[in-house]
């Protein structure tokens, strides 16, 4: 059997996407640009899928800008917070220990430049407070960023509350929604996000695509300079057929959200109870709080990497945040912001789940994960210590 | 980034030889530890200064189980001279080569296998000259 279950990575383009960029490769070849009618095809298809991508965030279509990535679209909107704040002679940042890189490392470099930035801790289950938020900002505050939910332990975070205090104490509020964009209902005016982003293929649209939601009146520094587009914030010529095969698998996921989210739950939940019975298991990240795909467990006694091989010989697509396939020394930063010891983060196992996923393939996960646990402990020394 | 492992890496990790404890050893060895990542416990039987069997235990990713597999097959029905001998190039090649962030795995084996040895020539009130005792001591052996 074959089950991929490493959807938090990336996932498999969804039919209705796929159709669209093939359909778009084949005939909308013309540029945005362009005044003759290939290019007002190409603008209005494109004018369509930000507008559609818009609405479902409850933001307005100029406020949506297209990037090449989530990475890409967190960059920018830090880099532009740091600017403007730079502007006041503000040059604090709030953000959290377990963000993505894409967002700490942009940090440091900040750093690097002269800001500083405050990192808050999270508790055990992964989660920051607005109280935390509330008591870490400053007069020379420009910009808090929290990431809606991280992709290694699932775990939400109270973004509505989070998104309140910035607005009332007048601070800029960023959110890393890459994992939870068109799988958890977003509403950035009910919600108080100012910035958000988000990655086209986490919710099965094509790899090299994000967008950047900046509310109106908030300036977005130029991030490319060059022609007109994206309202001359970022220019170069639009990959528009992987445009509109994102903004078609956004509208799918978001119109179909309340069934997926109660299917992939119920898989998930099935997988994590199941793997609880594992001897010495931990299940990281918030119980209930946490992103309907994400099944994340520590196993005592083992290591990542060959844990993950293992269940790749088993045909079980998974990811650890062992320091082995970080390729780092360490494990991730995520599990030792929990407060996990390193030799336990190092046997970390993430499964995540979409709704392409099956009864069948979580019954078969539930048999070979066991198994492969097991078989990894007959021959690990600290196992044979912790039980003799 | 994804890791090519040589069919030989994946042979030894899928199907490692000489996994097990011996209870009744001559000399055992340990070194790594579990805050870096990989322990490597090795046991040996030894007649006649000939190793007649080896038995080993790894915590560690599937380079670290490879090279402890091939290592205690390498030294296996050997003088313990020539274990003595082997060393962590010889395990590398004996695998078909290793990415280079997992050499270290190929040194914590040669270490593992010197540990016990060390240990066997304590026993018998030999001097060791061959052990450099930080690494037995559980320091993060080959991790630059
Ligand atoms: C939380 C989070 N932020 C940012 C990213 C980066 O997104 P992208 O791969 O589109 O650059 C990812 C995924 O890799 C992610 O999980």
């Amino acid at each position: 059997m074959f089950v991929y279950a490493d959807n938090a990575a990336t996932t498999a383009m969804s039919p209705v996407a796929i159709q669209t960029m093939e359909r778009a490769l084949e005939s909308m070849y013309g540029n945005p640009s362009s005044l003759h009618q290939k290019g007002r095809e190409a603008n209005l298809a494109m004018i369509d899928a930000r507008r559609a991508m818009a609405e479902r965030l409850g933001a307005e279509e100029r406020e949506l800008y297209f990037t090449g990535c989530g990475t890409e679209a967190d960059n920018w909107a830090i880099r532009s917070a740091a600017r403007l704040g730079a502007e006041k002679g503000k040059r604090h940042l709030i953000t959290t220990a377990i963000e993505h890189h894409a967002v700490l490392h942009t940090m440091a470099a900040l750093e690097r430049e002269g800001y500083e930035v405050t990192y808050l801790p999270v508790s055990p289950e992964g989660l920051v407070t607005a109280e935390q938020v509330a008591a870490a900002i400053r007069e020379d505050t420009c910009l808090v960023s929290v990431m809606y939910a991280n992709n290694e332990i699932g775990t939400i975070m109270p973004i509505p509350a989070i998104g309140k205090v910035c607005r009332e104490r007048g601070v800029l509020f960023h959110t890393d929604a890459v994992q939870a964009a068109a799988h958890l209902p977003i509403n950035v005016v009910e919600q108080d996000i100012d910035m958000l982003s988000l990655s086209g293929h986490k919710f099965h649209g094509p790899k090299g695509t994000g967008a950047l939601y900046c509310r109106k009146g908030i300036r977005l520094a130029p991030f490319i300079e060059g022609g007109a587009q994206e309202r001359g914030k970022r220019a170069g010529t639009e990959a528009l057929p992987a445009i509109l095969a994102m903004s078609a698998a956004f509208c799918e996921a978001c119109d179909h959200m309340e069934e997926n989210m109660a299917r992939v739950t119920a898989l998930r939940d099935k997988l994590i109870e199941g793997l609880r019975t594992i001897p010495k298991c931990r299940l990281n990240g918030h119980p209930t709080q946490r992103l309907p795909g994400n099944v994340s467990f520590c196993f005592e006694g083992i290591e990542g990497e060959s844990l993950l091989l293992r269940l790749d010989m088993a045909g079980i697509c998974a990811s650890s945040g062992s320091a082995c396939t970080s390729g780092s020394l360490d494990p991730s930063h995520v599990l030792l912001a929990l407060g996990l010891p390193h030799e336990i983060a190092h046997g970390s196992l993430r499964l995540s789940l979409c709704e392409y996923n099956t009864e069948e393939e979580v019954d078969y996960m539930l048999q070979q994960v066991p198994q492969v646990v097991a078989t990894l402990r007959e021959m690990s020394p600290v196992w044979y210590k912790m039980t003799h | 980034m994804a890791m090519e492992y040589s069919e030989k890496v994946m042979e030894h990790f899928a199907h490692p030889h000489n996994v097990g404890v011996i209870e009744d050893a001559d000399a055992v060895g340990e070194v790594g530890n579990a805050k870096c990542g990989d322990i490597m416990r090795m046991y040996l039987k030894i007649e006649n200064d000939v190793i007649v069997d080896v038995k080993f235990q790894t915590f560690g990713c599937a380079s670290a189980i490879a090279t402890s597999s091939i290592a205690t097959d390498m030294i296996k029905g050997k003088p313990v001279s020539e274990a003595l001998a082997l060393t962590n190039q010889a395990v590398v090649e004996a695998l078909d080569g290793l990415p280079a962030v997992k050499v270290h795995c190929s040194v914590l084996a040669e270490q593992a296998v010197k540990a016990a040895l060390a240990d066997y020539y304590r026993k018998q009130g030999r001097e060791v000259d061959f052990c450099d005792c930080d690494t037995c001591e559980g320091g993060c052996c080959g991790h630059e």
